[in-house]
């Protein structure tokens, strides 16, 4: 072992962070993927904030001298079978694909990342019953579990929310645990164990914080599925319910006059692919930067 | 490949298929309340309501519903009856397993159509405008979600240029034409985005290969470079390629369960999808049951056909 390995204790680790996180942050800021993923996804985070205030009309409102409207000044996206401006839809429409998005990945994220770093971290019998819980949740179709899941809590956006996160915990449970097996036999975490410091103290000051580059990666990634999981649990009228518009939901609706007024199905469309595009480019940029062996 | 890691990932795929069985025989009882009130609606008399549980068997203890449900599924093929329809469930796994395995293989073949070709041609020249257009392409492939891609197929090619049926399935009894004619955009669905992403995949895995030694000394002999590329670099990408097919198909039967509810598509997707509308439990069980383990046979045989292909991989 080199005196500089032996001198890189907890400490000296985190004393030398700062340095290597400008470093990381400046690369991330200058990676064309994460740049451009950026710009989209702060873009769409700012429609579903102030997409109400932006909005020009209610969502919700019918005129029914307007249906099937084609884009035009007025209605730029159109109107609906309910005369509905289809461009404010699209807008109310970002905030919840965002909430249910956000949410959902937060939960199956707090509770994948804590299995799997239990599982990494402590191995043994924990590690095994962890990894083949995970292994079974696997073996189903992401769709199905979680119309499965839907079948069993009932229909609804909160529901949409439990069943995409639980689709979700098995992904992040995997890359914690492999981020965490590669982090744990390292220098600084032998240094904390010698100086006593607990598993607990240990995992989560030291093996986390260095693990979080795949975590990091694999939320981005999770964001941009949970976005088409919310838009297509919708979609099968069992996610958003009406009248709240929902990306999913429009298209959905829109389905049944694709011939009479495309754009109903055109432009809720595009919203999610969009998004899901801004939220892979950015996974994908920050995998370069952060974990650039795995993009190859 | 050593006996024992064959007998080792049987194990695993025994133990996972076992606690498949078990969460999805647990939709049941997870309902909330009683699923035959479920079914029957608040308007059911309590006599209605026991009578249907007493049919479905929940009256009885669940280990004994579980042992009765996995016994007559594995030792007689038997799914129970719809709650709807009253119809074995056999009979209608029996004509839609086909329907669904078809479209799966129809649009894994086409998503290898698209993958093969870019993948080798974007490797080939990284950083050229065909790469860079491989790599947008393939980025939108992976970002559009696969029933708005079907909606615009059936716009374009079923509602306005009236080449294609917008739904509906022909067998291959019915003639090889009207068998492709309906196939067709329900799997270029499905296919067009898992070729997106197996391109990438093959793209890095000949990147890879490109990088090797041998690739360069047989480059530097003269070796005509499509010569280099068949005997060299294809052959060896192959084996990660494979690899990818495989978690690919699995991957490709959750696109597939969208696809077939967009195509009213008569497989075991829209069968979970009508199932689930309609809360005949019984059913939505049977085709939950009947992915998850070709899901967990397909990742057995990927894993075990990386290993075969490759005898440098030994596994303990």
């Amino acid at each position: 072992m080199s005196d500089a390995s032996i001198a890189r204790t907890p400490e000296a680790a985190g004393a030398g962070d700062t340095t290597g996180r400008r470093s990381l942050l400046r690369r991330a800021l200058r990676h064309p993927l994460v740049v451009t993923g950026s710009i989209v996804v702060l873009a769409l985070a700012v429609v579903a904030v102030f997409g109400r205030w932006l909005a020009p009309f209610d969502p919700t409102t019918m005129d029914f001298a307007a249906r099937f409207a084609p884009p035009s000044w007025t209605h730029p996206f159109g109107t609906d079978d309910f005369g509905r401006d289809v461009f404010s839809r699209v807008l109310f429409g970002a905030a919840v694909s965002f909430k249910v998005a956000f949410i959902a990945v937060g939960i199956s994220g707090t509770v994948g990342v804590l299995l799997g770093l239990l599982a990494g971290f402590l191995g043994g019998w924990i590690d095994e019953l962890v990894m083949r819980v995970m292994d079974i949740l696997f073996a189903f179709p992401a769709v199905l579990l979680a119309i499965t899941v839907m079948a069993i809590l009932g229909r609804g956006v909160g529901n949409a929310m439990i069943a995409i996160a639980i689709v979700y915990i098995p992904i992040f449970a995997r890359v914690t645990r492999g981020a965490v097996i590669s982090v744990r036999g390292r220098e600084y975490v032998t240094a904390a164990r010698a100086m006593g410091q607990g598993s607990w103290r240990i995992m989560l000051r030291h093996v986390l914080p260095n693990s979080l580059g795949p975590i990091i990666v694999q939320t981005s990634l999770s964001l941009a599925f949970a976005i088409l999981a919310e838009a297509a649990l919708s979609f099968f009228g069992l996610g958003t319910q009406p009248p709240e518009p929902s990306w999913g939901r429009m298209l959905s609706e829109g389905r049944s006059f694709l011939h009479q007024a495309p754009w109903m199905g055109i432009f809720p469309g595009l919203a999610i692919m969009v998004s899901v595009l801004g939220f892979n480019l950015l996974g994908d940029g920050l995998r370069d930067v952060l974990d650039p062996r795995s993009s190859r | 490949m050593s006996l024992r890691y064959l007998l080792q990932r049987l194990g695993t795929l025994l133990l996972v298929l076992f606690g498949v069985s078990i969460l999805t025989f647990s939709i049941i009882p997870l309902v909330p309340g009683s699923p035959a009130r479920v079914t029957l609606g608040v308007m059911a008399t309590d006599a209605s309501v026991a009578a249907l549980e007493h049919q479905m068997g929940l009256d009885r203890p669940l280990t004994t519903q579980y042992w009765t449900w996995v016994t007559g599924i594995v030792l007689h093929g038997n799914f129970g009856s719809s709650l709807i329809s009253g119809k074995p469930i056999t009979e209608q796994v029996r004509h839609r397993l086909p329907a669904t395995l078809i479209l799966a293989f129809t649009a894994l073949l086409i998503g290898l159509i698209i993958a093969i070709p870019s993948g080798i041609v974007s490797a080939l020249r990284p950083g050229s405008a065909r790469d860079l257009g491989v790599s947008v392409m393939s980025q939108i492939g992976v970002s559009i979600p696969d029933f708005w891609l079907g909606i615009l197929l059936i716009l374009v090619f079923a509602q306005y240029l009236h080449w294609l049926p917008s739904s509906g399935y022909a067998p291959l009894s019915e003639g090889l034409g009207a068998y492709l004619r309906h196939i067709l955009l329900p799997a270029a669905t499905a296919g067009v985005i898992s070729g997106s992403i197996m391109a990438r995949f093959v793209r890095s895995a000949m990147m890879e290969v490109l990088g090797n030694d041998y690739v360069r000394t047989a480059r530097a002999k003269g070796l005509d470079p499509r010569r280099v590329i068949g005997k060299h670099v294809l052959r060896n990408a192959a084996i990660t390629i494979v690899t990818i097919v495989g978690l690919q198909m699995a991957t490709l039967l959750s696109s597939v369960v969208v696809v077939e509810i967009i195509f009213a598509w008569p497989g075991l997707g829209s069968m979970a999808l009508n199932a689930t509308l309609q809360r005949d439990y019984p059913v939505l069980q049977a085709s939950v049951l009947l992915f998850a383990t070709s899901f967990a046979v397909i990742n057995l045989l990927t894993d075990l056909s990386y290993v075969l292909l490759d005898p440098s991989v030994e596994y303990a």
